[in-house]
């Protein structure tokens, strides 16, 4: 297995490295610098880096009108301060008039070291899909951070990307290139088909090995790309493997699990069950104790899907907890 | 005429192109439009570097209406200044009309960002003298805000953070006209002692009857004196001003005028008993 890295970590260097080449790249901090990583950039470009303090409404507008002179904010904190508390500012003052601005929004989803509810954004996907004209994004490992972070400084218009806190596998080829609304197919099989994202990329994977130890071939894509959705993979794995399994770091309700429903609903119609947080807000806790309490581990994806397919999931369960 | 009458007569002509405006829409915000003709007059046609035949030339002054549902009195102007055409004034509100009830960056030239939604202008604004810094141009940056609209925290939030980057080409004007939507702004959220507040956050603060043509001149050019911090011009206005029907009451915040309300307006704003007729005939052929 590859060295496990964490996109958090690498998004700093990553938006230095592209500053470096790109002078009208500015980044925009809300006294959230040692959490993501962006140190670097301010030490090296420091009448680039804005520091705004504790004020993310603000934030968004400066971003806002930074962007009317040319230059790309990149603004930067946690996911759940750009979708909850500054949604009327991303929405009026930069998707409205269609502003290049972009949105990272770190600690995506239940895994943000022990911080509990107020901090995990079971939402943003939800929220940042419904405003129009914004592109939602969370890479799975640090080599798509690094495409997504370079696709959306040369894209035009707003752009949100979630970005994981704590260390993945690679899953990406080293030569991979992101592309806007295109997946990518991490296994093949023809038996069902397992969608995620983001953090939750591992554990869909493993509970695919388990599945395959059944005699189950799940196919599992990577859907980093949120909004737009790549409706074509969703329909032909509709079509070939007949029902599909989404798995959200995210609140059932307006995630991942939402938009492939959306698809499948108009263009294909199968059975999807959407694994995630089930209506309810997070814990403090370890990303353990957290996939545990709201059954995203491997093992419970595996006996949901096998429960989708109409087989014993309960009996999964036991044998492999022997 | 003296530049002071000249400014008075173009403020007028756009109060009048306001009520025509909202009457022909049925509907409009007259009252937070017509307390701002002067100061928009003053600042399009002495204070700020425009190009009226090209209106997004890189080095003009920026205008920022934080408050933006006072824009008919902002869409008058562009027509007084040659942005848009006169006739485009009449289209306010229709659904494909550039001059939605809000404005809209990209749909009219001459807004330079979308508002609308309250207290959001003045960080775009300070994002725009941020950006001017960093590109090394000398433009200035103007930013309307409403008095009501600074209930909202993110005003407060700007307001911090304006002289923490030390914006001397920021300029705030508040129009002070002492309502909100419901009720007077002293009922519905105290906002005194705003001269102590905005000055206590760091600004240089000037304080102007807001209608004074010759006192807003002063104001901005006192502005351009200051180094190092933001200056607001806290305008002192009248919530519907030169509308007899709805002048200083909470009512002039959206206007649906009667006719007898249009022509007893258009009068007193000085228009000729053939204006005002033909006018409301106009009016009538539209309803």
């Amino acid at each position: 297995m590859s060295e496990r890295k964490a996109p958090r970590d690498h998004i700093g260097a990553i938006l230095l490295k592209l500053a470096e080449n790109n002078p009208d790249i500015i980044l925009l901090d809300a006294d959230f610098k040692p959490a993501s990583k962006i140190t670097a950039f301010q030490n090296h470009f420091p009448e680039r880096f804005i520091q705004v303090g504790i004020a993310e409404q603000n934030m968004m507008g400066i971003a806002a009108g930074l962007s009317t002179l040319g230059f790309i904010p990149v603004v930067s904190t946690i996911a759940t301060f750009i979708s909850r508390r500054a949604c009327d500012q991303v929405t009026t003052s930069i998707a409205l008039p269609e502003l290049n601005v972009k949105l990272l929004g770190l600690y995506g989803g239940l895994f943000v070291g022990k911080n509990g509810a107020s901090h995990q954004s079971l939402e943003d996907l939800a929220i940042m899909r419904a405003i129009a004209g914004m592109v939602v994004l969370q890479p799975a490992d640090v080599v798509e951070t690094r495409n997504m972070l370079e696709f959306a400084t040369q894209y035009h218009g707003p752009v949100y990307i979630r970005i994981g806190r704590d260390p993945v596998p690679q899953f990406v080829p080293d030569d991979y290139q992101f592309q806007l609304g295109k997946s990518l197919t991490l296994r093949d099989g023809n038996d069902v088909t397992l969608l995620s994202y983001g953090d939750l990329m591992e554990d869909t994977m493993l509970a695919a090995d388990y599945l395959a130890k059944k005699g189950v071939q799940a196919r599992v894509i990577n859907m980093s790309s949120i909004k737009p959705i790549d409706e074509e993979a969703i329909v032909k794995a509709a079509g070939e493997t007949g029902g599909i399994v989404t798995v959200d770091n995210h609140n059932i309700y307006g995630g991942l699990g939402s938009a492939v429903c959306e698809v499948v609903a108009e263009k294909m119609p199968v059975r999807v069950k959407r694994i995630g947080v089930k209506d309810v807000f997070g814990k403090s806790g370890t990303n353990e104790q957290m996939k545990e309490k709201f059954g995203l581990r491997a093992l419970d994806i595996e006996m949901d899907v096998l429960e989708f397919l109409g087989q014993d999931g309960r009996e999964s369960q036991k044998s492999k907890s022997k | 005429m003296s530049d002071i009458n000249k400014l008075k007569a173009i403020a007028n002509r756009a109060r009048i192109n306001v009520v025509k405006m909202i009457a022909l829409s049925g509907v409009g915000h007259a009252g937070g439009a017509s307390s701002i003709a002067e100061i928009l007059s003053v600042l399009y046609f002495h204070e700020m570097n425009i190009d009226p035949t090209n209106p997004n030339f890189e080095e003009r002054d920026r205008f920022i209406l934080s408050k933006g549902h006072g824009c008919p009195a902002l869409y008058a102007i562009f027509a007084e200044v040659g942005f848009i055409p006169e006739e485009m004034l009449w289209t306010l509100h229709d659904i494909d009309s550039p001059l939605q009830m809000h404005p809209e960056l990209g749909l009219c030239p001459g807004i330079e960002m979308s508002t609308g939604a309250l207290g959001q202008g003045l960080s775009a604004g300070i994002g725009m003298a941020i950006g001017a810094r960093l590109r090394k141009k000398d433009f200035r940056v103007y930013v309307l805000i409403g008095d009501g609209e600074s209930n909202e925290g993110q005003i407060w939030e700007a307001a911090m953070s304006a002289p923490k980057f030390k914006l001397d080409n920021l300029v705030v004007i508040m129009d002070y006209n002492k309502f909100c939507l419901s009720d007077r702004t002293q009922q519905v959220m105290p906002l005194e002692p705003l001269y102590g507040k905005w000055a206590a956050f760091g600004w240089h603060v000037i304080e102007v009857n807001g209608h004074s043509i010759s006192q807003l001149i002063h104001a901005f050019e006192e502005a351009r004196k200051i180094q190092g911090k933001p200056t607001i011009i806290i305008a002192h206005t009248v919530k519907g001003y030169g509308i007899p029907s709805v002048e200083d009451k909470a009512e002039s915040h959206s206007v649906a005028f009667i006719a007898d309300q249009v022509s007893e307006t258009l009068l007193a704003l000085g228009c000729s008993q053939h204006e005002v007729s033909q006018f409301m005939q106009q009016l009538k052929e539209k309803n």
